[in-house]
Formats: structure tokens, sequence, C-alpha cells
């Protein structure tokens, strides 16, 4: 079996990214980048399913500007075996993600497919659902744990208040929630090897995907401040506070 | 057209609000409500003000929803609507992107605001940013912050339109569900929402302590990343970017630092507390009123305090 695996190079997770000044666009001038947590999981899912002999091969695909050659090499330090990068300096919406996705699908052929639930920059959700809709499908979302058995998929959703369990047939579009597993630390060695390995290349406009978007960033913005608050200094004066100023009655 | 989502036999409230977003654009709204055996959920529904018409699927494979036969049946008839839109909940995000792409459209998620010439504010960047976003799409798809939007009432009368389902698509199958059954109000709906990290230190110490407040309150418990990955609490009540948002009237911010993620689900709360010993903690940042504290403390004592019972 054959797994394709998205990875996507989005800011470090405690990093607060701030709007440029004029609003235009954000900064990200000096940001620590690096692989997407939730395609981490994906990635983890796909080297284990490996590891148990369920699967054979792992190509691992990214979509953006040659910079994202550091994200792939990443993956393959974790173990995946073939490295795909899409090039673009084209800011890209999930649905033109998931239309090149689809090109590299219909090549590679794989049989599971599994992206993250949702990237950090973005914090759109949407690129998994819409390559399998492409596609026609199943899809499995916010993935807590996948077995195979049979060429059936089972899969455990973290859903509204719980979980629930489905069945899909392959190929299947999975996407990995932050409990599908511990993602492996890199051991520099592995990352050495993997600076040393190839990337195959493939220019964005060459695979023949309107990539445009009728969705446009107009300007960007810092939210709202709260309104500052204030200390208090024991549980007495919060109740009186509650009380007295929010007309909250505990 | 509006997604509704339910659970046999009741509308989920957020379904109001969204509702309450739809209204914007001044036009027809129809809400589309899919699943079997609902004819007395949809006779309900039809009461909602602003529904013009309540579309109704009902058949034995509609039960558990599966997103393929759901994007389906909404990708053939949402051609007809210029706005598809649901509440921002996970159950909406697993079928509306998919529905987007058989239409061949963007999809806009958890919008905060919407103006009405199809653009709209949403925030990015796990909540650090707000972009705005104009769509030339000639249909709209998108999810929506509920709280950001006023629930409407119940004096309409729809009318309700009867529709055939196509054959299930039978991609996949749906076994089994497993819901935390509490006698508390869910988090995402609740009043009082009081949250515990790590710092509870065990599952027994996070029910010791936080129960009895919470008791009082009538609230609901939510719990940060870590204190669920320790195995103190349940996954369902992980509150942020990667478990629920919730914004209810007063949230109470028990031994949490305050991480970015955990901000993100819980920041538009009216109002919001902070119990935590270092005073330097970002969650003071986000709190309206802060208390720096033992939580071991202060909880059992605002527990002791509170006069509601
Ligand atoms: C991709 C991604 C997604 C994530 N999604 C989420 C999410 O949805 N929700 C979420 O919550 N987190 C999420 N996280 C994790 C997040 O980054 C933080 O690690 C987590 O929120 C921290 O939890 P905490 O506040 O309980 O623990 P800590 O950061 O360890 O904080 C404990 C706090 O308790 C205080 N404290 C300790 N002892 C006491 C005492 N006796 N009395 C009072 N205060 C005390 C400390 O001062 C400290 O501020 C995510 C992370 C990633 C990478
Ligand atoms: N540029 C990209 N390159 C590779 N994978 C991507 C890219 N954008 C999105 N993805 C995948 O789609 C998932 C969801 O992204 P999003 O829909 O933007 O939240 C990510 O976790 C990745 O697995």
């Amino acid at each position: 079996m054959k797994i394709l695996v998205a990875i996507k190079r989005v800011q470090d997770y405690n990093i607060k990214v701030q709007p440029k000044s004029d609003g235009s666009d954000v900064d990200m001038e000096g940001v620590k980048m690096g692989v997407n947590p939730f395609d981490e999981n994906a990635i983890e899912e796909a080297i284990r399913l490996k590891e148990k002999g369920v699967a054979s091969e792992i190509v691992g695909v990214s979509i953006g500007s040659s910079l994202n050659q550091d994200v792939l090499r990443q993956g393959l330090a974790m173990g995946v075996d073939k490295a795909i990068l899409v090039e673009t300096d084209k800011v890209l919406q999930p649905l033109a993600i998931a239309k090149l996705l689809k090109k590299v699908v219909e090549k590679e052929k794989p049989d599971l497919i599994l992206l993250g639930k949702l990237a950090l920059d973005s914090d759109a959700g949407q690129t998994g659902q819409m390559l399998a809709g492409l596609l026609n499908c199943s899809q499995g979302t916010f993935a807590s744990s996948i077995e195979i058995k049979d060429s059936e998929v089972f899969i455990t959703r973290e859903i509204d208040g719980g979980t629930e369990s489905i069945v899909t047939k392959l190929p299947v579009v999975l996407t990995a929630d932050l409990r599908l597993n511990e993602p492996r630390f890199v051991k520099l060695p592995n990352l050495m090897m993997a600076r040393k390995k190839s990337i195959e290349t493939i220019k964005a406009d060459d695979l023949g995907v309107d990539i445009s978007s009728k969705l446009k960033t107009i300007s960007v913005s810092e939210p709202p401040p709260r309104k500052e608050g204030i200390k208090v200094k024991d549980i007495k004066e919060l109740l009186q506070k509650l009380n007295d100023i929010e007309g909250i009655k505990i | 057209m509006i997604l509704a989502e339910h659970d046999g036999k009741k509308l989920n409230d957020v379904v109001f609000n969204a509702i309450g977003a739809a209204e914007i654009w001044g036009g027809s709204i129809d809400l589309l409500i899919i699943g079997k055996g609902i004819d007395e959920l949809v006779n309900q529904a039809s009461k909602i003000d602003s529904v013009d018409k309540i579309i109704k699927f009902d058949a034995p494979h509609l039960e558990h929803l599966l997103a393929e036969d759901a994007a389906n049946i909404i990708s053939e008839i949402g051609q007809d609507y210029r706005v598809i839109l649901a509440p921002h909940t996970w159950f909406s995000r697993n079928i509306l992107p998919r529905v987007a792409a058989l239409l061949d459209v963007s999809m806009i998620s958890d919008v905060l605001k919407i103006n009405g010439d199809n653009t709209y504010i949403r925030s990015t960047y796990a909540g650090n940013v707000h972009a705005t976003l104009k769509s030339d799409e000639p249909i709209q798809v998108l999810t929506v912050h509920s709280s950001k939007f006023k629930a409407v009432g119940l004096n309409g009368n729809a009318l309700i339109v009867d529709s055939k389902a196509p054959e299930p698509l039978n991609l996949s199958r749906w076994e089994k569900e497993r819901k935390i059954e509490s006698d508390r109000p869910p988090l995402i709906n609740a009043k009082v929402v009081i949250s515990g990290g790590r710092s509870l230190g065990s599952a027994k110490k996070f029910n010791e302590v936080l129960a009895p407040l919470a008791d009082k309150l009538e609230a609901a418990i939510g719990a940060t990343r870590a204190a669920v990955d320790a195995g103190y609490a349940p996954n369902e009540i992980q509150v942020g970017q990667t478990g629920v948002v919730v914004a209810p009237e007063l949230y109470i911010a028990i031994g949490v630092s305050g991480a970015n993620q955990h901000i993100y689900g819980m920041k538009d709360s009216r109002v919001v507390v902070a119990i935590n010993n270092d005073p330097d903690a970002t969650i003071f940042q986000f709190a309206d009123y802060g208390l720096v504290a033992d939580l071991f403390e202060a909880v059992p004592e605002m527990a002791t305090l509170v006069s509601k019972t």
C-alpha cells in the first residue's frame, strides 16, 4: 500500500504572527517556520503503518516556494521515502491546494492520503475534505485512531462532544488530529542524511490547474484588544466585582 | 441555505445564530434538515423566525450523516443558492469544505463578521490576526463563529418541503458513537464555564477541586490540552483551537497559563476570570478579573462563598 502525506510549512506554534504596519499582509520576516503540527501527526501515522508492514511506500508533498524544501527534509528525516515539491510563489487558498494535490494523487496513485486537520496559518481546516470531494472518494476527518484491515479503514473521529467510529473503503483521504499519535523526534544523523536526498520538483503552473482564486484578502489587522482587566485581592472582592460591575449574581 | 445540525430530536442551539447571520443578506432563508425520522424536529423548526422553507431529507441511511452523502445532497441542491452557511462546528467542518469543492468554489471558515457585499472578517494565524476577505464566488460557502451572531427566535411559520434522498454512496459506513454523558450543561452553550489546567495535578484532584464549584455555578467544566494529555480530563472537554470554542457569560480559568491555542477557544467569553499563582501568567492579559493565588485554596473558598445553589 502506498501513502501520500501533505506537508505544509507554517509558523512555529509558539509564535504570535503580527500584521505589517500598513495592514497589507502579515509580517513573516524572521518568523521561525516548520512542519504544521497536525501534519507531523500525519507523517508519524504513515511511518507507523509502514513499520507495521501495512504500507510499503510513503510520499511526502509540499506546495509552496523552494523554502518548503526544509519541511520536506524534515519529513524525509522522520521516515518519508520520497519527497515532492510543487513549486509556486503564489499564496494559495485550500481549494487550489486541493486541486494541485489531486494532480499529484493522480500521478502517484496512493491508496491512503493523509493530511493535517488544520493548518496553523490558514486556520481553515478545508483542504482534506476538498481533496476527497474532488477525488470523489471516502473521507475520514479529525482522526484520532486509524486501523487498516482487509482493505477497509477503521477510523475514530473527534466530533462535538465525543468520538465517532466509521469504516471507509480505499482510497481514502484522512485528516489527522493531534491525538492520533505522538510524533517522533528527528535524530540529527537522520536530518543530515535527509539533506542528501533529492526532492522531485514540479512547477505548479505545469500541472494545468486553475489556481487563481475568487477569494481575496483585502487587509489584515490585529484583533481588537480586550479591555484591560484588573487584579482582585481575594475571592470576596472577586465575587463582589462580578456582582456589582458585571451583574453576575453568584 | 443553512445546514442544520441536530441529534434527531432537537436542533443544536448554534443553528439559531447561523440563521441570525444569514439575515444579513436580506434574502429568503431555507433551512436544510437531513436525518431519519425527523418529522417532529422539522415541525418544531418550522416555527423559527426568518426561515421561509425547511428542506427535509428523511431516509434510513441519513440517520448518522456521513460527509460523502451529505455533500452529495447539498452540492446538488446548493447550485440554486447564493449562500450556503452553517455554524463553525466539527459537524459542519466535516461536510462544507467537501460541498465547496464539489461546487468548485472557495470556502470561508469561522467568519466573525459579515458585510453585505460579500466581504468578511475572520481570524487566522491561530487567532492572532484578523483578515478582511472579499469573495467573488457565485456561491458563498461559509461557517460562522456562532457567538458573534444573534440567535433568532421562534415566531416564524416556514413551509416544509419533503425531498427525496438520493441513494447512499456507500463510500463509508457508520459504526458507533461515544458521547460523554454528564449532568452538567454542554460546554458549547453553557452560561458559565470553568476550566482547569495541568496544575490540577491528577484526574482525582481535577474533579475534587473543580466539581463543587461547577455544581454551585451550574457550570460546564473545560480543560486545557495539557490537562487532557496528562489524563486528568477527557478529550471532549478540551477548550481551544483543537477542541471546543466557547463563549459563555462567565469563563473561569483555573491554573491555566494562557497559551495561544487555549485563548483561541475562550476569548469571546463576556467576562473572564483567571486564578493563577504566577502573577506574570499570560492568561491575566485576557482576564477581566485576575486573582494571584494558589488554586487549591482559592477554588474551594470560592465554592464555599458562592451563594447560588
Ligand atoms: C497545534 C497545537 C494545538 C493546541 N491546541 C490546544 C487547545 O485546543 N487547547 C489548549 O488548551 N491547548 C492547546 N495546545 C497546547 C498549548 O500550547 C499549551 O501547552 C496548553 O494550553 C497549556 O496547558 P496548561 O495551561 O494547563 O499548562 P501549563 O502551560 O503548564 O500551565 C500551568 C499553569 O498553572 C499555573 N499553576 C501551577 N500551579 C498552580 C497553583 N497551585 N495554583 C494556581 N496556578 C498554578 C502555572 O503558573 C501555569 O501558568 C495546543 C498546542 C499545539 C502545538
Ligand atoms: N501548501 C500546502 N502544502 C502541503 N500541504 C498542504 C498545504 N496547504 C494545506 N495542506 C494540507 O492541508 C491540511 C489542512 O490545511 P488547511 O485546509 O489550510 O487548514 C494541512 O494540515 C496540510 O496537510
